[in-house]
């Protein structure tokens, strides 16, 4: 396997061009209308509004204004699949078509695919769904046709403020620590990493600096696999399973034991008549 | 806010919830079926046949729904093997879509095998297929059957809390409250096919009906009660509790009442406890699943 390959994003030098959903759609050929239909907001600079099926990357405009408008920040953020090492959604999906590749990214097999869709709802981040084109679930595949040549991904070559960086993610860590600690030595307490260890579904290879709460920029503090919620469902179900498996058994029994007993004081009252 | 907030729809709709009610009747009517089958009475037989008639039938139209639901239908078959390798899916046990697929698969097959054999039993097809329902392989099928029926049933409510969406992923208690919902149902449609025609299988059907209806309304509350605040608010503060709240009263406390007192409206108690338990068994399915996709 080669080395684990990702990205590193820095919130705080990204400028909202989205460079990267443009290098993304025309690399990865993604239609601009999803199903024929136009889906741009017309509210706000962040004209794509979500992640989606035929929107691989999306640059969140996050407006941060005080009741009466006097100050204000916009923070910016480009959100991507995580590619994360604990995947839910190559746990969940029920045919294969979700694999890991040599990168350690995870990649979804379009002609394996049959849009079951157990992967939307497994994904803790809301990255997947369904492309209206090829009817298959999908997400960025961290340009693994790229990687495979040697290339670097579409979106981080084309990111004019080095906002997505790509490499090997041991490097990338050293960089966003050190960047984090440049940071927090100016003043931005609030910046921190989100996912560049273990303790985020055991690590995500594209993770983050971010510059407030993880949820102010749609991001959820802990996300869970499938897997930790299906054990107890499992467990519960199972006791149910038994406890009314027992009921009807004992139900049966008692009208067998009842057939039986009324059998018996037929036979007896026939002996005493015929004793008589 | 909670973090399965975050996450995606999957458009599970209309098509899901009537899988899921003709899941949950068709795996639970295995489950009957079985017990009736292997413990029961030999003269009330054709009582379990009646519920491998429902599990068979429901596992073919829960087959049908789910492939319609699927966003490439003729990949249906990628549910049960790999396509590429051509392997069973079930290699992929902790994918619980994967263990759904082939449990319906097993469900149908052994619910059909027995139900064909039980069927040349009687007399309605030709005798030399009664061996699949006579000896010991009628009872190895009748297990199998209602092992799959079980799974099945609970299944359903576990595939929901295997995920990251608001309410589905909030709580461990709909596999078991799926489960004893569909008990009741299956109870309930088995009451209405038998009617008078064997009294003790009809006690005992109440008996297990009342249980079933008990539990449901057990796990309802501490479902509701368990769930946290923000999720509750969110999720059920609307049109999708009033569907949960008519789904406990009239498909379940209304119900558990005249199945307690069977006289209560003469001869048509039992039936309408039936009926009604069958109508909140869907809007149950109902609340559970568009308020989720609502979110």
């Amino acid at each position: 396997m080669a080395e684990p390959m990702g990205f590193f994003t820095d919130t705080s030098v990204c400028i909202g061009c989205k460079a990267c959903e443009v290098a993304c759609k025309a690399w990865n050929q993604l239609p601009a209308r999803n199903g024929g239909k136009v889906t741009l907001s017309g509210e706000s600079y962040d004209n794509t509004r979500a992640l989606s099926g035929i929107q691989w990357r999306h640059v969140k405009f996050i407006e941060q204004f005080s009741p009466d408008r006097s100050t204000g920040r916009w923070l910016m953020m480009s959100d991507v699949c995580k590619h994360c090492v604990q995947a839910a959604c190559l746990e969940v999906c029920p045919t294969g078509a979700i694999i890991r590749t040599e990168f350690d990214t995870v990649v979804i097999q379009s002609d394996v695919c049959n849009g079951c869709r157990a992967c939307i709802a497994a994904c803790p981040f809301g990255v997947i769904e369904i492309n209206p084109e090829t009817n298959t679930a999908m997400k960025c595949t961290l340009c693994y046709d790229r990687l495979q040549a040697g290339m670097v991904p579409a979106c981080a070559q084309a990111c004019p403020t080095q906002s997505i960086q790509f490499g090997p993610i041991s490097e990338l860590r050293q960089r966003a620590q050190a960047r984090l600690e440049q940071l927090q030595a100016q003043g931005v307490t609030q910046a921190r990493l989100y996912g560049h260890d273990e303790s985020i579904l055991g690590g995500l290879n594209s993770f983050y600096l971010l510059l407030d709460e993880p949820e102010v920029y749609g991001l959820p503090s802990n996300p869970q696999l499938p897997s930790q919620k299906a054990a107890p469902a499992s467990a519960l179900s199972t006791a149910g399973a038994v406890a009314l498996g027992l009921l009807g058994l004992v139900g049966l029994r008692k009208q067998r034991m009842d057939k039986l007993a009324a059998e018996e004081r037929d036979r007896r009252q026939q002996a005493s008549e015929t004793g008589e | 806010m909670p973090d399965t907030f975050f996450t995606k729809s999957p458009h599970w709709g209309w098509w899901a919830v009537t899988e899921f009610f003709i899941a949950g009747i068709a795996g639970a009517a295995a489950a009957i079926a079985a017990l009736l089958w292997l413990v029961g009475n030999r003269n009330d037989r054709f009582v379990a046949r009646y519920g491998f008639a429902i599990a068979t039938v429901g596992s073919a139209l829960s087959g049908l729904l789910l492939t319609f639901d699927l966003k490439r239908p003729e990949r249906f078959w990628h549910m049960l093997l790999f396509s590429k390798t051509l392997g069973p899916t079930f290699q992929k046990w902790w994918a619980p879509m994967a263990d759904g697929a082939w449990a319906l698969f097993l469900l149908g097959s052994f619910s059909f095998l027995i139900l064909v054999g039980s069927l040349a039993e009687g007399g309605r097809l030709p005798s030399g297929l009664a061996f699949l329902a006579g000896g010991p392989l009628g009872a190895v099928l009748a297990a199998l059957a209602g092992i799959a029926g079980l799974f099945y049933a609970g299944y359903k409510g576990v595939l929901l809390s295997a995920t990251n969406r608001p309410l589905w992923g909030d709580t461990p208690w709909l596999g078991i409250l799926l489960l004893a919902s569909g008990f009741a149902m299956a109870s309930a449609l088995l009451l209405l096919l038998i009617r008078d025609r064997a009294p003790a299988v009809s006690q005992w059907l109440r008996q297990l009906l009342i249980g079933s209806l008990a539990l449901t309304l057990l796990v309802v509350v501490i479902l509701v009660a368990t769930l946290d605040a923000d999720v509750r608010r969110l999720v059920l503060q609307n049109v999708y509790g009033v569907v949960l709240l008519v789904a406990v009263l009239v498909g379940a406390l209304v119900p558990l009442a005249l199945a307690w007192r069977p006289q209560l409206l003469g001869r048509s108690t039992l039936p309408s406890a039936a009926v009604l338990v069958l109508v909140g068994g869907f809007l149950l399915r109902i609340a559970m699943l568009l308020s989720s996709e609502a979110a």
